[in-house]
């Protein structure tokens, strides 16, 4: 049992990198927003503007923490908790490098899975407790669009788990030490990209949050860390999901001559890099275009996938 | 382990509760939702990791989060919430109260002469970390044995399916003349 001796190290440490890299997601994201925008974006605090978080973080916490006296008190401070709590949750699963990482789950991929369904609840409650008319549409929005986009997010994996033959991430990680799975799952990958986008609210899909239609939809009504909450819990989302497609299409820490843990930082980063990118290329849907691309595109694709790989994999064996 | 078993279950017996009492719609659903991870934590406990995952993700995560949708959809206000405390009243507890405990009583009655085979048979081994019941077992057995209990199911979820499909449907857009069916999709 001597594996157990680090996991407090291996946990806070990691706790503390994901908070750090997802503060500092809203800097690198404004910057490189900036860069494909031919401007600056923000450069003044610090050098490079690198402490722009810094000066955020206290201009939020200065602020004042208001609950709407019409919201419902319980649900309203609850709600921010459960997105954070739910993502943070999910990253104890994933595998960072040999001997880095949490917990080594048998069921990794289905507690991934369970964590990022429940952290719907925080967006849905959130608009529902703030009791205004733009909150609950954002809300309404959110459960229709996760719910919809969840469907085929576990099933784009199941193609990831009939390869590997294991929803350990660790084992599936190791299956792909000759081929990674985006060569053969590439139906799987964008698929499992879309989904992801979905449930991490990221423009393209950040229709709960739509500021020109709903001042800013379920969180129109909170203010300073609550609102702070909700805000770093979309950037922890943004690293998960990254973390998670690097882990299961693209080898997750497997790479020549780099260390593992280098691989596998590099590997999230340029997949964060293309979600920030996304951002910067594509316009917001309506939302009717958004459900009937959900249900009648990505769920077709995701089951002709799944045929595919069982039927190879049946030949195969 | 031993502990967690029981008190996870003590908290979905608390939680269950909540939800019956609670004037409040929402309220209530949360406290269900707390009763479902309760008891998803107490098949992760009793060896079946696989059971308390779907229990997550397709109860908690998916058909809850579809109650709460229509509870919101409803829009009920304080209205409600005094109209369900007056049906709350100390008499509407009499029936309900007597036929639950008679169910209590049967459950007590089978489950005590058993209580120390299940002990020995699965609890014991399955509580101090032993034996678990991994997806791939979970797998062969709905295919194996139970494949005709899988079948049955599909077929009552694809006559919901069917239902669904046929309430969703819009025979104005066969015709033509719905607005959503105009490309460029303005509503007249």
């Amino acid at each position: 049992m001597n594996e157990w001796t680090p996991i407090w190290a291996n946990l806070i440490l990691i706790l503390a990198v994901v908070f750090a890299f997802s503060a500092m997601l809203s800097w690198i994201e404004r910057r490189l927003l900036g860069l494909w925008q031919d401007r600056y974006g923000p450069n003044r605090v610090g050098p490079f503007g690198v402490l722009q978080i810094v000066a955020d973080s206290i201009k939020l916490l200065a602020k004042e923490d208001w609950i709407p006296p019409f919201a419902d008190r319980a649900v309203f401070v609850l709600a921010p908790a459960i997105v954070a709590v739910t993502t943070l949750l999910a990253f104890s699963v994933v595998p960072i490098a040999p001997g880095i990482g949490v917990v080594d789950l048998n069921i990794g991929l289905l507690f991934f899975l369970a964590m990022s369904s429940l952290g719907v609840y925080s967006i849905v409650l959130g608009g529902w407790a703030s009791n205004s008319k733009y909150s609950l549409l954002g809300g309404l929005r959110a459960a229709a669009q996760m719910l919809s986009y969840e469907v085929f997010m576990g099933l784009a994996l199941m193609g990831v788990v009939m390869l590997a033959g294991s929803f350990n991430l660790r084992d599936i990680v190791a299956a792909q030490e000759n081929l990674w799975f985006c060569v053969p799952q590439i139906l799987g990958l964008a698929t499992f990209a879309v989904a992801g986008i979905a449930e991490a609210r990221r423009l393209p899909f950040d229709l709960p949050e739509s500021e020109n239609e709903l001042v800013a939809g379920f969180h129109t009504e909170y203010s300073s860390m609550k609102f702070g909450l909700f805000f770093i819990g979309e950037y922890v989302g943004i690293t998960l999901i990254s973390a998670m497609i690097v882990t299961l299409f693209f080898g997750g820490w497997l790479g020549p001559l780099l260390p593992p843990l280098v691989w596998f930082l590099l590997k999230t980063f340029i997949v964060v890099a293309c979600f920030v990118l996304l951002r910067a290329a594509l316009p917001r849907p309506r939302y009717d275009q958004l459900m009937a691309y959900g249900w009648k595109v990505m769920l077709p694709v995701t089951l002709v996938n799944l045929l595919i790989t069982g039927a190879v994999v049946l030949s195969m064996a | 382990m031993e502990a967690t078993f029981y008190l996870s279950g003590a908290v979905a017996v608390a939680a269950t509760l909540m939800v019956v009492t609670r004037a409040s719609a929402v309220h209530a659903l949360l406290y269900l939702i707390v009763s479902l991870l309760a008891v998803a934590i107490i098949f992760f406990v009793l060896g079946a990791p696989f059971v308390a995952a779907l229990e997550v993700i397709i109860y908690a995560g998916a058909v809850m989060v579809l109650f709460v949708f229509v509870i919101m959809m409803l829009n009920l206000g304080k209205a409600a919430a005094v109209k369900e405390r007056e049906w709350l009243s100390p008499g509407m507890w009499v029936g309900p109260s007597i036929l639950s405990a008679l169910l209590l009583a049967e459950l007590i009655y089978i489950l005590v002469p058993n209580v120390q085979d299940v002990q020995g048979a699965y609890g014991g081994a399955a509580l101090s970390g032993g034996v678990g019941v991994d997806s791939k077992e979970v797998g062969i057995a709905l295919f194996g044995p139970y494949l005709l209990g899988v079948e049955l199911a599909s077929l009552l979820l694809l006559a919901g399916l069917v239902g669904a499909c046929h309430l969703g449907w819009h025979t104005e857009l066969r015709s033509g003349s719905h607005p959503a069916s105009r490309p460029d999709g303005v509503r007249s």
